[in-house]
């Protein structure tokens, strides 16, 4: 599961993944980081839409079983929308981390594309995988 | 500067790698922390059974005429009430009453008592008994010979009926009892007891044999639906019975009365090791206990965060914490005020600057059905 790095993405090296999307940018986390994590059993998104978030700023925390782990901002921009679901249904990210177990959208004014230039792509994610978790 | 010494390996290791483990240091050993997940790890021992490497336990053994006496006057139980293949849960005090660590001891014979104890305090625990039996008993520090593999759950009892005619008269046993028996071809000594809330068996064998008795287990077991269960899940199994974690729990600033384990103190069963202290402190009002709690709020208690009064002062600690997979919400356990001790009261955990709300419930929060 943990070498499920879809193209098309880019990511961090703490594992949070982002998607362009016109001036939007969608965020979520890995299933590298959701393997490592475990069962998620409570999920903490302390933005709303409207805030403002800057790169590389918490935006909340994600708990399983045995740990609790920090959520930071891939880019800057303004909340536009957060995923209430995960309140209640926090296994969401366990069934579907790129999908339905999206955290957070920010909308980034110059679009989403160049404010990821400086993120990982698929195949740099994956080499930092293989170089730091093993 | 400080030089780490390496971590050391269980002779199950390469059965951990082999079943996918995920491995973590631990009090000095590499151990696996989940296989699975914790979660199923954790449902696998509630519901049919789950194999545990404990090998990293400390084993101590004394002998000699003399060597019932000397562990009597080191730990708070009384062990002068064991007959032989009996075994009992205690603590280990130092002069100040505080705990040293928790153990089982066993009596083999009225000359032959085996003690086991956390990975974490080996080096302590067999600096104190070999001191104190000096002169009086044969001290022999056992744990790198002796591996320990837990086999706890409902099922447990079925798998080892699979497991030769010896294993299958274990069902007999009684709760902290111990046998030799002949396992899967591999001679043990199989004790019923657990650290799980489970009933089933702790087994003792020589160290390089118990690749083999893992393997067999595993094998038996297959049909029955028995998991290999690491780390994480020991601790959520443990957590739910109100078992004590040493280092987390109790430890050297921490006494048995305000940790609820003043029923393995035995006042009136002559002098040992914290006695006079462990008087005063029963003696007056405790000013702290160890309470076992449910969040009510939004968040999970973990080891280390305060505990607030309501007026949000910060009144207590907790000591564990975590999601209690079947009780079905996150609960701990934490010192607070006696005043606040009670059952029912309500008070708040500070989850990283967040207050959220908790209340003091009745323990264990998970009770196996008889």
């Amino acid at each position: 599961m943990s070498d499920n790095v879809p193209a098309g993405l880019k990511y961090t090296k703490d594992h949070e993944w982002a998607k362009a999307e016109g001036k939007e940018v969608i965020v979520g986390i890995t299933a590298f980081a959701v393997e490592q994590l475990g069962d998620i059993t409570l999920v903490n998104l302390e933005v709303r839409a409207g805030d403002s978030l800057e790169s590389g700023k918490g935006f909340g925390t994600i708990e399983s079983v045995k740990t609790l782990s920090d959520l930071f901002a891939p880019v800057g921009g303004k909340v536009v929308k957060v995923n209430q679901e995960l309140e209640t249904k926090p296994e969401l990210i366990n069934e579907d981390c790129y999908g339905k177990g999206w955290m957070v959208v920010i909308q980034v004014p110059d679009g989403g594309s160049p404010a990821l230039a400086a993120l990982l792509d698929d195949k740099a994610y994956a080499e930092h995988l293989k170089t730091s978790a093993h | 500067m400080t030089t780490e010494p390496p971590l050391r390996r269980t002779s199950l290791y390469d059965c951990h790698v082999r079943a996918g483990a995920r491995i973590v240091p631990f009090a000095g050993w590499e151990m696996p922390v989940q296989y699975e997940g914790i979660v199923p790890e954790h449902r696998a021992v509630r519901t049919a059974a789950g194999l545990f490497d404990v090998s990293h336990m400390g084993e101590l053994e004394l002998r000699g005429q003399y060597a019932g006496q000397v562990v009597n006057y080191l730990i708070t139980n009384d062990a002068g009430k064991l007959s032989d293949g009996q075994a009992l849960y205690t603590c280990a005090c130092n002069e100040a009453g505080v705990i040293l660590d928790d153990l089982i001891v066993y009596r083999c014979s009225s000359e032959r008592y085996l003690i086991v104890c956390n990975a974490s305090n080996v080096t302590k625990m067999a600096a104190v008994f070999e001191k104190a039996a000096e002169h009086h008993c044969d001290f022999d520090n056992r744990s790198d010979r002796t591996a320990l593999i837990a086999l706890q759950g409902p099922k447990a009892f079925d798998i080892l009926a699979l497991a030769g005619s010896g294993a299958a008269n274990l069902r007999a046993l009684k709760s902290f009892h111990f046998r030799d028996a002949v396992v899967a071809n591999v001679a043990c000594t199989v004790a019923r007891t657990g650290y799980t809330g489970e009933d089933g068996v702790e087994i003792f064998c020589p160290w390089d044999d118990a690749p083999a008795l893992w393997t067999a287990l595993t094998s038996l077991g297959q049909p029955l639906g028995i998991a290999p269960i690491g780390l994480g899940a020991r601790d959520t199994l443990r957590l739910e019975a109100r078992l004590s974690l040493y280092g987390n729990d109790i430890d050297e600033t921490t006494n048995p009365i305000e940790a609820g384990l003043g029923w393995v103190v035995k006042m009136d069963k002559g002098d040992f090791v914290g006695r006079a202290a462990l008087e005063a402190v029963k003696g007056k009002p405790l000013p702290r206990k160890l309470v076992g709690f449910e969040v009510t709020g939004r968040g999970i208690a973990r080891h280390g965060y305060p505990l607030l009064d309501l007026a949000g002062k910060p009144v207590g600690v907790c000591t564990s914490g975590s999601p209690g997979p079947t009780v079905g919400k996150n609960i701990g356990l934490g010192y607070l005020p006696a005043s606040m001790a009670e059952v029912g009261t309500r008070f708040q955990v500070d989850c990283r600057g967040k207050g959220i709300d908790a209340i003091v419930v009745k323990t264990p929060f998970y009770r196996r059905q008889a």
